[in-house]
């Protein structure tokens, strides 16, 4: 099938909302927890700001910084775009589904992740290698678990595309899944650990003995920085639109249907402004674990999706 | 699928979670909560299987239990543990992590149990019969780990949950009769239970059932 000038727009349509509203979805995410803390926010604009500020300031590289610590960002941004490219969000019949399933989008995150590693490690700072080491332990734990939440949309769409999953889901018959609801759960604890938030990892310290995400970081400045900045956002904001694809798909149209475009466009700015309201309301609630309890924590996931995939198989819903 | 069996699966699935977080649970305090939850959701289950088949006298089980496992039982092992002074953190001989993955273990064999026996039943509800099984034996796994008496009678109480979950789930519930003389029993059991407490600690000076094992009078 060539692809037509129609599909080509949505694609592009998709990737550039995604893109370019992620920054603003990190400022709602701060404007709640001003609120619950009772503080006044900096601004819904602020994180977009903040991009333009770094982007126009000079880059400044330590004198060892070999060429993996200079194109780490540009990778990492790209990784990210990439895979908000592939999750649907307005509509399901995407250019580049084909190109990656579920599978393959944890692959591209892990690249990411890879590089965000190697680059911390390249200028051979403490810090960098500490946050690095405690980066691929989180991630070791949390990616099998973030395979086993995909299992069982998996099993109950019979494919591993992101577009057929949403398909079945959305556009049948309405079921109550029980054992989506685990996977649901698992899924929020895996989010909250691969994008730094509280339980795990604190995105507003800079504590030495704390901090996972900031160490990998700490070396960089100027666009470099904004780039990688972005990522982070663009990260949260597509696990926010896979759990809104995977759980509660309503409201997303079906490919090529463009009268539907606007209100699934508002569905999905409705539906990310409740995600990002809960997600700061979690953060609010809970405490910053002890390092060593993320294990702990991951493992609860891991086990959560397990037993969501055992409750499908014996009650086939 | 009938929305009410739909929600009975639902309610399934939420009573294996409860089981799962009873294992994980490290207070005392929580656990009575998680009890008490488990025992709401009997109750709503019971009350929708009653719904979808007309049968009359599960609604009465279902208001009993409603009564009995949410507000009598978790009220007095609430008391006991503040009379018996009860902060400390549960200890379990497992560690916490391994005690999780020995549940897995259990969930997958309980459910390879169940489906032979659901093929043979014909009830709405048969499918939950591999979770009913399942959170008998997470309950046990439960007493199995726990050092402290408290934690032990809770796991005790859970089993009992689970077995009268099976029974809703494999034949519509027990002879009335039998359902009530059963929750008598708990009730007694508890009862008699919270006494011998207070005799464990007065005897030992603790609620560790590891005392319990060197009874013996020779060589003290």
């Amino acid at each position: 099938m060539l692809p037509t000038v129609a599909s080509f727009l949505s694609q592009l349509t998709q990737t550039l909302l995604v893109v370019l509203l992620a920054p603003l979805m990190a400022g709602w995410v701060n404007q709640c927890r001003a609120w619950l803390q009772n503080r006044s926010a900096p601004g819904l604009l602020q994180p977009y700001r903040v991009l333009m500020k770094l982007f126009n300031k000079d880059a400044v590289l330590a004198h060892n910084a070999s060429p993996v610590f200079r194109c780490a960002p540009y990778i990492q941004f790209g990784c990210m775009a990439l895979a908000a490219s592939i999750v649907p969000i307005i509509e399901t019949n995407l250019l580049f589904a084909p190109a990656a399933d579920v599978i393959a989008l944890v692959g591209i995150f892990a690249l990411a992740r890879v590089f965000s590693s190697l680059a911390a490690m390249d200028v051979g700072t403490s810090f960098g290698s500490l946050g690095a080491r405690r980066e691929m332990l989180v991630a070791s734990l949390s990616e099998p678990a973030l395979l086993m939440v995909f299992f069982t949309p998996l099993l109950i769409a019979k494919s591993s595309s992101l577009n057929t999953i949403v398909d079945t889901i959305a556009h049948s018959p309405f079921t109550l899944y029980p054992s989506l609801a685990f996977a649901a759960v698992a899924f929020v604890m895996v989010l909250l650990a691969e994008n730094a938030r509280i339980p795990v990892d604190n995105p507003a310290t800079h504590l030495e003995l704390t901090m996972i995400h900031e160490a990998l970081i700490l070396e960089y400045s100027g666009r470099h920085l904004a780039l990688i900045e972005w990522a982070t956002a663009i990260k949260l904001t597509t696990y926010c639109a896979i759990g809104i694809a995977l759980f509660a798909p309503w409201g997303i149209a079906a490919g090529g249907d463009w009268q539907l475009l606007p209100g699934a466009i508002g569905a999905l700015v409705l539906k990310l402004a409740l995600a990002g309201a809960a997600l700061a309301l979690v953060e609010t609630v809970s405490a910053k674990m002890r390092i060593f309890r993320a294990p702990e924590f991951l493992g609860m996931a891991f086990l959560l999706a397990v037993l969501g995939m055992l409750i499908y198989l014996l009650l086939g819903a | 699928m009938a929305l009410s069996a739909q929600l009975i699966n639902v309610f399934a699935a939420l009573m294996l979670l409860v089981a799962f977080a009873m294992l994980a649970q490290r207070r005392v305090r929580s656990l009575i909560d998680l009890f008490a939850c488990q025992g709401a959701l009997l109750a709503a289950n019971c009350a929708i299987v009653a719904w979808n088949t007309g049968l009359s006298h599960l609604y009465i089980s279902a208001f009993i239990t409603l009564i009995l496992k949410v507000l009598v039982l978790p009220y007095i092992l609430f008391r006991l543990i503040t009379r018996l002074n009860l902060k400390s953190d549960v200890e379990t001989l497992i560690k916490i992590p391994t005690t999780m993955l020995i549940g897995i273990m259990l969930v997958v064999f309980a459910f390879n149990l169940a489906i032979p026996i659901s093929q043979l039943a014909g009830t709405v509800t048969r499918g939950t019969l591999g979770i009913a099984i399942a959170v008998v034996l997470l309950s046990f796994l439960m007493m199995i780990t726990r050092r402290k008496a408290v934690p032990q009678v809770i796991g005790f109480l859970a089993m009992e949950n689970g077995l009268f979950f099976a029974a809703t789930s494999a034949t519509y519930g027990m002879p009335m009769v039998v359902e009530l003389g059963i929750l008598l029993d708990v009730l007694v059991g508890v009862l008699i239970l919270g006494i011998f407490f207070f005799q464990v600690r007065e005897a030992f000076d603790s609620l560790d059932l590891k005392h319990m094992e060197k009874l013996k009078e020779s060589d003290g």
